[in-house]
């Protein structure tokens, strides 16, 4: 009797197979920009203890391994990179690897929240103005979204600080939780709740605008359809057909859109967490400009690739279920 | 009736684009012309910090006492100069590699959408950063670094449509004429697949001054160069006291890149009639 593999499991394992090839190219790209860049860590990082001589660097420079031939150095980065070894964070003083997985967490949080936002208030707003086209409420909606599509979300971010927690006093300004604060277990989800509201829909106010005009235009396309004719034949209420039968084939180019995007949000969560000091990947990339440690910044530019491919996979995950056509293709 | 006027009657038969249209026009007048009218140094400290707008200081000044409406001016500038550069860049990179694709198809195909596929992959503004900051960061290599990391788009959609004309009779015809590889895809193909791509790379030019301006306002712009993102930056630090510091930049940003959208939508509407978004 043949063995056959189910088709989910095939579809999954080549998406979890891209995540290799992806993490090469990076390394590979990390590797070249280091040596294009003037200077080597080991400049940087007498730099940035104050100077020192020229023996001194050069001792530095042997003993990081700098000393050795490019071709030497590039292997023993990428299998380093493959063996999840990203380095050490010389100005921090512990490993990369270490370092940007203590702040995966808040990411994931703040990034799954605001997406997951996004989505349903731009797929719910898409479809009221779909059914009311060409009505002032679509108009004005039209107009919300282009205005929104076009303001930088980092000086939203500071507009909703002044308003919302210098102005009413409601909301807080930054950072995750209290510092301090001695909460219950609930009260410590509460308070990182409160903490959560601004960033997230900050962060959300630009893709809402993103998956509304989508999922807009998606729908009255598959309003022309055929079957939504027939439907409406059968004598189906128009809240139905556009809810029920409409929104379900509407929704599958707006969750593939929220897919290729979130290379695209973890990069806007970078601003986001730098205003509102979230304790995620995005400040830590600022906290590492700063700091110019460019082996963290390399570091989580390989996470950060992985994290969107495993993203991606759970949304690739919804979209199968949504339409069982794309497993089997 | 001409070509080129119906094409304009088309262009602006909406409002919203005519609105966008005047809106830019005025950008870019204020952006030419404003710092050779209003030859107020940026970087200058002219009075007290923090003032609000009077007669000598239309817009108030900063935290340093530098006039905004100066810093307003020229910022016009950086924002327009490396949006409209870095599209013009990312444009002609992804032409050249969506073109490279769709045309020869197979190996090549494969290869280079495998390299797109990547740089879509990795979270763009986080490798924009490192570019910069591993490199200086001049105007030069941040708007090269923008254009570096935004063709993807580009190169797909150029891709799609040389694949869709690579096998059509006239292309045929061309071939059997002798022409060579490049002759067709540049003076034959090109010219057809053109509209959708002036569409793309306008609507670039607005998400290119967005990038700019995240850049600069965490301090990786030219030191020497003022930029709206750079002045949100510095009104940041005094936002509880002094909030229209960081608000009047960012206004300017949404109304720049506001206009270059409702051109672009404009645009897209003219010259794709059949695409036309309802």
């Amino acid at each position: 009797m043949a063995f056959s593999i189910p088709p989910f499991l095939q579809f999954m394992f080549r998406r979890v197979l891209q995540i290799i090839p992806v993490v090469i190219a990076i390394a590979a790209l990390n590797f070249l920009l280091l040596s294009l860049a003037p200077g080597d860590a080991a400049d940087v990082i007498s730099a940035n203890n104050g100077g020192a001589s020229a023996e001194e660097v050069q001792a530095l420079r042997e003993s990081l391994g700098l000393d050795r031939p490019m071709i030497v150095q590039f292997f023993s980065y990428m299998g380093g990179v493959l063996t999840l070894d990203l380095g050490q964070s010389y100005v921090r003083g512990m490993p990369v690897l270490d370092l940007v997985m203590s702040r995966v967490p808040a990411t994931l949080l703040l990034m799954v929240t605001s997406l997951a936002l996004a989505v349903l208030a731009g797929i719910l707003l898409g479809i009221l103005s779909s059914t009311r086209y060409g009505s002032l409420l679509d108009r004005v909606m039209s107009i919300i979204s282009l205005l929104l599509y076009s303001t930088p979300h980092f000086w939203l971010a500071l507009m909703m600080i002044v308003f919302f927690s210098v102005h009413l006093g409601l909301l807080p300004s930054g950072n995750i939780a209290t510092i301090g604060g001695d909460f219950s277990f609930l009260g410590r989800v509460w308070d990182v709740f409160v903490h959560l509201i601004l960033p997230a829909v900050t962060m959300a106010m630009f893709y809402i605008a993103v998956y509304m005009r989508l999922m807009r235009s998606s729908m009255l396309e598959v309003l022309d359809l055929d079957y939504i004719t027939a439907a409406r034949a059968r004598g189906a209420s128009e809240k139905k057909i556009a809810y029920s039968h409409a929104a379900r084939n509407a929704l599958l180019p707006v969750v593939t859109l929220a897919g290729v995007q979130i290379g695209h949000a973890l990069g806007g969560s970078v601003l986001i967490e730098t205003v509102f000091g979230w304790p995620g990947l995005g400040r830590l990339v600022y906290e590492s400009l700063l700091e110019r440690d460019t082996n963290t910044l390399m570091g989580i530019l390989v996470v950060s690739s992985v994290l969107v491919i495993v993203v991606s996979l759970c949304i690739d995950l919804v979209c199968g279920l949504l339409d069982p056509r794309i497993v089997h293709k | 009736m001409s070509r080129s006027s119906d094409f304009l009657r088309r262009l602006f038969s909406s409002w919203t684009t005519a609105l966008g249209a005047v809106l830019l026009f005025i950008i870019v007048v204020a952006a030419i012309f404003g710092p050779i009218v209003y030859t107020v140094d940026p970087f200058e400290m002219l009075g007290r910090p923090a003032q609000l707008p009077s007669a000598r200081f239309p817009l108030g000044t900063d935290v340093s006492g530098r006039d905004i409406l100066a810093g307003i001016l020229n910022g016009a500038r950086v924002s327009l100069i490396v949006g409209l550069a870095a599209s013009l860049g990312a444009t002609l990179i992804g032409i050249v590699i969506g073109a490279l694709s769709g045309y020869f198809g197979g190996l090549i195909d494969d290869t280079l959408m495998r390299i797109t596929d990547f740089f879509l992959t990795v979270p763009n503004f986080v490798l924009l950063l490192v570019i910069v900051s591993v490199f200086t960061s001049t105007i030069e290599v941040i708007t090269l670094a923008i254009a570096f990391v935004s063709w993807p788009s580009v190169a797909r959609l150029v891709r799609s449509e040389f694949a869709s004309h690579a096998s059509r009779e006239y292309v045929h015809a061309c071939r059997g004429l002798g022409m060579s590889h490049m002759e067709i895809m540049g003076r034959q193909i090109l010219p057809n697949v053109m509209a959708p791509i002036i569409v793309v790379s306008s609507l670039m030019v607005a998400s290119a001054i967005l990038t700019e301006a995240g850049l600069s306002f965490l301090g990786l712009s030219d030191p020497d160069i003022v930029s709206w993102g750079y002045m949100i930056g510095v009104g940041r630090t005094v936002l509880r006291s002094a909030w229209w510091m960081a608000a009047i930049p960012g206004v300017m940003i949404v109304l720049a890149v506001l206009a270059i959208n409702l051109v672009g939508e404009g645009l897209n509407d003219a010259l794709n009639p059949r695409m036309r978004q309802r």
